[in-house]
């Protein structure tokens, strides 16, 4: 079947163990640098795995009401900052390229090179979530956040620079829905920002101490797999919420 | 064919001088272990106390059945009782107990490695494990909860005021344990197998719990973002299930049984693969169509996917999907007759012995099959109709849940016992506990079948007074149930101490770990073993015995 599994290097005693040469990252139970380097990476695409299904459930969701409730869905898109959305789609894409950039510099053993595209990496993120606390805001001053507070006016009787059709208060009421699922997914979003600007504040400590850059770069890598999943998330994230039957120049 | 092994004298034995168990000492050394035998030690001890918490609160239950009036409690503490036995008993007992304990033990063993793949996520599982545990507990000592343990929107959303969002967090943490144990055991089963273990070399308890822990890693993350969603509703009002807001409290269920009929198999599957060991162990012959029975684990964790919403049927989906889900959930009979018929093959013509383990793995096939069976009345459109939401229900679900997982995972405990600490349990106390769990769980579900087609529902505490007598029969036979859990309990409890000492390999089995001394070493292996035999194959273990050189010292 598949030889990965097949440690390739002969067991070495206990006695053994201590003088036995291997790089200090190498875990006891692994035979060879190879097979954990294929455990931890096959680990890691698992674990992005079950991320896909958790964001999958929002998205089966966002899927079933955008078709029944269409309208409201158009209309609650359109009073989005597209504006800022576009933007935080590029500063998003910049964080995800420096990162890479940090995974090569790792590769490569460049340790200042490693060192600052971890920091614009991180940089980018808040950046990001500066400017979705911004937009939050803004839907807090309209009423858009669902619960008690929420107004429907604005889709009832659009204000005529808008040039919205007014919808029907039944439909209206669903903007409530597009609102939910909204915060819903973009704040599962802003959440795995913020737990990956946590792990890091982690990472850039170890690079600073130089531990990413003497052949182990797996972490580095894997933290990588994980920013790049959180940026695709929002690939899909932003035309799904944002651009729902946009008319420029309208 | 099969071969007649004879039994090695063990009297001899000694426990080997250094082990797991005596490598260090201290709570510190256990509660920071990296090690999988350990941990699955804290997973045994804690999983005991839930499984012992949960079913005190069966007891509370089935004595307020008793009597048809409502008498030992109000309705809506009852209501909160059997909430609490079912979170408990799916979350914190079933879902770990044969991977977490058995699993965690065994298959890095099986497999020819040292540890699972993650050593400190595994402990991590456990943490959360302990976590979700506190959640659980808390939400029942600040007054309980009383959702069912599927809670179910709009009422868990809308009409309690119960600690459903502690609950909630609690099955969220506990989903994260499940998680990340699956993904161990998927990642160490697909890279850490030793030298010459290929893929139809692993032992069948791998593949059934490789087939487990798919669907717990693509499972429980449905469950997970259900559940958060819940709590947003509860917390800040946000509405995708609530219909006054235009959302759907059926989308609620939909991603709920997404999650909550594959962790059915979740529960089962690792039990088939205890009695698949314990039956080709017992008749000392290779499991009947070994990759038949493998391929059947991968099949029933496949389809399991795709026959959630049979759990729906009275509740308003579409009568088309419904015809399919029907279809669909017949079809998993399929996969679960070619296990049962292939360990009946098995035993046919093998040289039977009834050890402790076979007699637990008899009352699994035979309890199974009739909560396989009652599974395809449910699955039959009109019968659900009729059944489902009654004591039919929760009979179909013990006979596969109780009578079927909780069997194997005592036939697993009692077979693997003396792997683990070294040591036998009482051979004729266990037997005597296996029959008084049989005939205690027959007595106490059997007449719930009944009760069920008659038409009693489910989750009420009172009942009109024609059903009294099935109902006594019922708590009778909890009785007698819970003596049959206690005793295993006592004497293994005692047998830690004073049980005569196992040997390396008491039962004579093929696997792995009975190849190495017990309790095991640390690191398992002293050499990784390169494996050039078939998974069960007792012709190389008779050779290996023959020309074995015993050294005396």
């Amino acid at each position: 079947m598949d030889s990965h599994a097949i440690a390739t290097q002969p067991a070495h005693g206990e006695a053994g163990h201590e003088s036995h040469e291997h790089p200090a990252f190498l875990r006891h139970h692994f035979e060879t640098v190879e097979q954990q380097k294929e455990a931890t990476a096959f680990g890691m695409w698992l674990f992005l795995l079950t991320e896909i299904m958790f964001f999958g459930g929002m998205f089966a969701a966002y899927l079933i009401y955008r078709n029944w409730y269409y309208p409201a869905f158009a209309a609650a898109s359109n009073t989005l900052n597209i504006t800022l959305g576009a933007v935080n789609t590029a500063v998003l894409i910049t964080s995800g390229f420096a990162m890479a950039i940090g995974v090569w510099c790792a590769e490569t053993k460049r340790k200042r090179g490693l060192v600052i595209s971890l920091l614009v990496t991180m940089l980018f993120g808040l950046v990001f979530l500066g400017i979705k606390y911004v937009e939050y805001s803004e839907k807090f001053e309209l009423h858009h956040v669902p619960g008690a507070d929420f107004s429907i006016s604005q889709f009832v009787h659009p204000s005529a620079e808008s040039h919205e059709v007014p919808l029907g208060a039944d439909m209206a009421e669903k903007t409530q829905i597009y609102f939910s699922l909204y915060f819903a997914m973009t704040g599962m979003h802003a959440l795995h920002m913020i737990i990956g600007i946590g792990i890091l504040i982690w990472l850039l400590v170890r690079a600073q101490q130089g531990a990413y850059t003497s052949g182990y770069v797996q972490p580095i890598e894997y933290f990588g797999l994980y920013w790049h999943f959180v940026d695709i998330v929002w690939i899909f994230l932003f035309p799904l919420l944002y651009l729902i039957n946009r008319h420029p120049g309208r | 064919m099969s071969t007649i092994v004879s039994l090695s004298d063990q009297s001899t034995a000694t426990l080997p001088k250094l082990s797991y168990l005596n490598k260090e000492y201290g709570l510190k050394s256990w509660l920071l272990t990296g090690d999988h035998k350990r941990i699955a030690m804290l997973y045994l001890i804690s999983i005991t106390f839930f499984f012992f918490l949960g079913g005190s609160m069966a007891g509370l239950i089935r004595l307020e059945l008793l009597t048809p009036q409502p008498d030992l409690m109000a309705s809506d503490t009852y209501n909160k009782l059997f909430t609490m036995h079912g979170v408990i008993m799916i979350f914190l007992f079933l879902v770990p107990s044969v991977p977490a304990v058995i699993g965690n033990f065994i298959i890095p063993i099986m497999v020819g490695a040292k540890d699972l793949a993650f050593p400190k996520l595994n402990l991590l599982s456990w943490y959360l494990y302990v976590v979700a545990g506190i959640f659980t507990v808390s939400a029942l000592v600040l007054g309980g909860v009383d959702t069912g343990w599927t809670f179910t929107t709009p009422l868990s959303t809308h009409y309690l005021n119960t600690h459903v969002v502690t609950a909630a967090l609690g099955i969220f943490v506990a989903g994260f344990s499940s998680i990340f144990t699956g993904l161990n055991f998927i990642v160490t089963i697909h890279r850490m197998r030793a030298p010459g273990m290929t893929w139809f070399r692993l032992p069948l308890f791998c593949w059934s719990n490789y087939a487990a822990a798919i669907l717990m890693v693509l499972g429980t993350p449905v469950l997970a973002i259900a559940i958060v969603l819940v709590i947003l509703e509860r917390t800040i009002g946000i509405g995708v299930f609530d219909p006054t807001k235009g959302g759907d409290p059926l989308l609620f269920q939909h991603l709920f049984w997404f999650y909550s009929h594959p962790a059915v198999y979740i529960m089962i599957l690792p039990g088939m693969g205890v009695i698949s060991e314990v039956i080709s162990t017992f008749s000392r012959k290779r499991v009947f169509g070994y990759t038949a029975v493998a391929f059947s684990s991968v099949a029933i964790a496949l389809f399991g996917f795709f026959v959630w919403a049979h759990h729906m049927f009275i509740m308003g989906v579409s009568n088309y999907s419904a015809l399919v889900f029907s279809l669909l959930t017949m079809l998993v009979a399929v996969p679960s007759a070619i296990k049962i018929f292939n360990w009946a093959a098995t035993l046919y013509k093998g040289s039977i012995t009834f050890e402790t383990p076979m007699l637990y793995a008899f009352g699994f096939i035979g309890l199974f099959t009739i909560g396989g069976l009652t599974g395809v009345f449910l699955g039959s459109l009109g019968m659900d109709i009729h059944l489902t939401e009654t004591y039919f229900i929760v009979a179909h679900f013990h006979f596969v849940m109780v009578g079927g997982m909780l069997m194997a995972y005592l036939a697993g405990m009692h077979f693997w016992w003396p792997k683990m600490t070294g040591r036998m349990y009482p051979e004729a106390m266990s037997k005597l506990a296996a029959v008084v769990t049989f005939i205690g769980f027959n007595l106490t579900f059997f007449p719930q079948f009944i009760l069920g087609y008659l038409g009693m529902p489910r989750r009420y505490h009172a009942y009109p007074p024609e059903f009294q007598v099935l109902n006594v029969l019922s708590t009778a036979g909890a009785t007698v149930l819970g003596l049959g859990y206690l005793m295993p309990m006592i004497y293994m409890t005692w047998s830690l101490k004073y049980g005569a000492i196992a040997g390396a390999n008491p039962w004579q089995a093929t696997g792995l770990e009975w190849q190495i001394q017990s309790p095991p070493l640390t690191e398992n292996f002293t050499e990784i073993p390169v494996v050039d035999y078939e998974a069960y194959d007792y012709d190389w273990l008779a050779n290996k015995t023959k020309h074995e050189v015993t050294t005396v010292g």
